[in-house]
């Protein structure tokens, strides 16, 4: 019941962006598809994007300690923009080996294997 | 309301709910009569265009009632599921598509400070909310196991996904004049009569509203841009496997969300709830308190203090009236847009797409550099300028020589106050501190 | 009873479905099924941004990324609707695999959140929501500005830095800026390059698929 009354502090934000990117790490690894690889990066970076933004934030931490202020919401903002460039090349890479494969399975691209 | 409920002992906790769900339910219910009206209007419109009545007959002569009885013998019909459908997506989608809406509604205020929430970044947060809207649609379109409703999904989202690049840009044009992205800010700074609305700030702004337009209806699905659902070449598009009251959750979202694009561009290009003319003003209804407004408050005032609210009655009736001007402004872009669907002929998927990519696109991209030079000009606005006729080219021009020179912090305080941002302290603080030169640069 | 602290309460609510979505997306084996729990967690983590007092980013998140997983929602049903014929399941042993490394990392990363007693929380509750000015002034203060100058490198939150030091080395991020603008035009050039339709070629490395498998939209 303490969560209930007590104010939410900073670690209780890296425990959810924990959750997240441990969610996303185990997505990249177990997904076959390319678009799920895909999914579990975006869950990654999002986790760390929810610590950038806890630490930066005002509101989470006691008064009159200094966070990492304004940076943190910067960092995220480019961290936001990065991924969609990312989404936007992954993405037509996989078109691209559809193309080539006729499917999104990543253990069929294995063509270079010596 | 919160206090008053504690007032009578109520339990802190539950007075908070009790609150926050009473305002939930005021918008939505201003939510669902946008809806309901919106179609009423939609039938009689069509109506008298093609040259009949419409609805005569439920609730009196006007058929005032017919969307309750249309919604009612919707909820009595089957609720049929497909067997090929993906039971789970094809249930929620509608939800999905109504709920996307209904969170605009939390953002959108409907008068001075009449807002359920007001952000920052008003401006931003509706649009990104308003475009979550396609998500129900496309997946109701994947889970209909259908091959129609496939077809319309995918066009929708090409559609939807073009069309956000212009709309996005016409609203950066109403922020890059307003220097903020706060929506009762921007409402205020139309205040007065009706040459102080956006679009009649400039040329580039009235070119810009007509390109909002476009992409409004576009964004909301309707025609000439209805290709989602065309029914003579997809049956019903995404809405073919629907029926009942999922059905009607993904009308009433449509409905809804013309009715959200129609009061987002009266908020950002026609004055919002600051009418033609100023009525509020001229009777005194403001914080200030004119002549009838000082009137009104020193018969009610008493009431409501006995009461034990704390409201000011004389600015509480104003903004009555900014609010309804603001929702008759709404209803008449729906009533616009209604009446193009029933007067042009629908486009095809690819000229959907090239007039977004080819003309709207490239033309508010002119607009926003446009505007930009404009204010950096004549910031006061076309009707400043052809008042003081005599004033505004000599202005201008002196203008631009003290601001191209490199100087001290009082000519970029100046400058900035001429533009009337408020990033401009920042800037100036920042100047004091010191390497004014590059702070004017990059301020550029 | 003490008053309820209703920060704390929207902080579970979108917490929990954060999570409990992202975990939901791990498990799903229908990839629209995924995205679906992917958007809503992203929606989520947008409501905790809004929460922790970064509106604009919470806002930017809500149109960039959830926009951008539309996409790739779209992507999903155009390549791989082709249903029951691709099994893309994975094998038991790298589930195991995979889950050990999971619970090995969120371990430490549990560890590593709850190690600092400053990161506990505010002492005292400086974050009254009731309190309409105060939280204007010193919570959500017009963060967009406040970022759009620190795009042109002037970092309005750190002027009052009483320190010379710190202030000297404070920097906005204007040559970032610059640098993501051209990334992301080189970017919508490459990935247009990449996905552009090509021309069969007879004898070209490509493995030019049968035409069935081309139709992008199953019947």
């Amino acid at each position: 019941m303490s969560l209930f009354t007590e104010p939410i502090g900073l670690s209780h934000f890296l425990v959810v962006g924990a959750v997240l990117f441990v969610c996303g790490v185990i997505c990249m690894a177990t997904k076959r598809n390319v678009l799920g690889v895909l999914m579990g990066i975006e869950l990654v970076l999002n986790g760390a994007n929810l610590n950038f933004v806890a630490f930066g934030s005002s509101v989470l931490r006691p008064a009159g300690t200094e966070g990492i202020g304004m940076d943190g919401q910067m960092i995220a903002l480019f961290v936001i923009v990065l991924a969609a460039a990312e989404a936007a090349v992954a993405l037509a890479i996989a078109l691209s080996y559809y193309h080539a494969h006729a499917t999104v399975d990543v253990d069929r691209g294995d063509e270079l294997k010596g | 309301m919160a206090e008053l409920l504690i007032s009578i002992s109520t339990p802190d906790w539950l007075a908070h709910i009790i609150a926050a769900l009473v305002q939930c339910a005021l918008l939505l219910a201003i939510a669902l009569c946008s809806a309901a009206v919106g179609i009423w209007l939609e039938r009689k419109v069509s109506a008298r265009i093609q040259d009949r009545l419409g609805p005569t007959r439920v609730g009196g002569r006007f058929g005032w009632l017919q969307p309750p009885a249309d919604g009612l013998k919707l909820i009595c019909k089957e609720d049929i599921i497909p067997a090929a459908a993906d039971h789970i997506l094809f249930r929620i989608a509608p939800y999905i598509s109504f709920c996307a809406v209904f969170c605009v509604f939390l953002a959108l205020p409907f008068a001075n400070g009449w807002v359920a929430v007001e952000l920052n970044a008003g401006a931003f947060f509706l649009l990104a909310v308003a475009g979550l809207e396609i998500f129900g649609v496309i997946l109701g379109g994947y889970a209909s196991g259908s091959k129609w409703s496939l077809y319309g999904a995918m066009r929708e989202a090409a559609q939807v996904v073009s069309y956000e690049i212009p709309l996005g840009l016409c609203v950066v044009v109403i922020i890059l004049l307003t220097g903020t992205m706060n929506l009762v800010a921007i409402g205020n700074q139309q205040a007065g009569w009706f040459f102080n609305w956006h679009i009649f700030h400039d040329p580039f702004t009235f070119v810009t509203f007509w390109v909002y337009v476009t992409c409004a209806v576009a964004s909301s699905n309707r025609a000439p841009f209805d290709l989602p659902e065309a029914e003579s070449e997809l049956v019903a598009g995404f809405l073919t496997e629907y029926s009942g009251f999922r059905w009607v959750f993904f009308f009433m979202g449509e409905y809804a969300s013309m009715f959200v694009v129609s009061a987002l561009g009266a908020l950002l290009f026609l004055g919002g709830w600051n009418g033609p003319v100023p009525i509020a003003s001229l009777l005194g209804l403001t914080p200030e308190h004119g002549a009838i407004g000082g009137w009104i408050n020193t018969i009610l005032g008493p009431i409501i203090s006995m009461l034990g609210l704390t409201l000011d009655p004389a600015a509480w009736i104003g903004n009555l009236l900014g609010m309804c001007n603001f929702i008759a402004k709404a209803f008449l872009g729906m009533t616009f847009m209604i009446w193009l669907r029933w007067t042009l002929p629908r486009l095809r998927i690819d000229q959907v797409i090239t007039t977004c990519l080819k003309y709207c696109v490239p033309i508010v991209s002119a607009m926003l550099a446009g505007v930009m030079l404009w204010s950096f000009f004549l910031p006061g606005g076309l009707f400043a300028a052809l008042t003081q006729p005599a004033s505004f080219p000599r202005s201008a021009w002196e203008r631009t020589d003290s601001t191209l020179r490199v100087d001290g912090p009082q000519d970029v305080g100046e400058m900035q106050e001429e533009a009337g941002t408020r990033n401009v302290t920042a800037l100036r603080s920042h100047a004091e501190h010191g390497n004014e030169g590059n702070i004017q640069e990059e301020s550029r | 009873m003490d008053a309820i602290n209703w920060h704390g309460c929207f902080f579970l609510l979108f917490a929990a479905v954060a999570c409990g979505f992202a975990v939901a997306v791990v498990v799903a084996g229908n990839i629209v099924r995924m995205a679906c729990c992917l958007v809503v967690s992203l929606a989520a983590v947008a409501g905790l941004f809004f929460l922790a007092g970064a509106e604009f980013l919470g806002a930017a998140q809500l149109m960039v990324y959830v926009g951008g997983t539309m996409v790739l929602l779209i992507f999903g049903v155009m390549l791989t609707a082709r249903g029951p014929l691709v099994s893309m399941k994975t094998g038991g042993g790298q589930w195991v695999l995979a889950l050990v490394i999971g619970v090995a990392l969120f371990a430490v990363l549990l560890q590593a959140a709850t190690s600092s007693s400053a990161w506990d929380g505010p002492r005292e509750n400086n974050l009254v929501r009731h309190d309409p000015v105060q939280s204007e002034e010193s919570v959500t203060q017009d963060a967009a500005g406040q970022l759009g100058l620190g795009l042109l490198g002037v970092r309005e939150d750190k002027i009052r830095q009483e320190n010379k030091v710190l202030r000297g080395g404070m920097s906005g991020y204007l040559l970032a800026f610059e640098i993501i603008s051209v990334h992301l035009v080189v970017v919508l050039v490459g990935a247009a390059y990449l996905a552009r339709a090509r021309r069969r070629v007879q004898g070209s490395g490509v493995r030019t698929p049968s035409p069935e498998s081309r139709t992008p939209i199953p019947e």
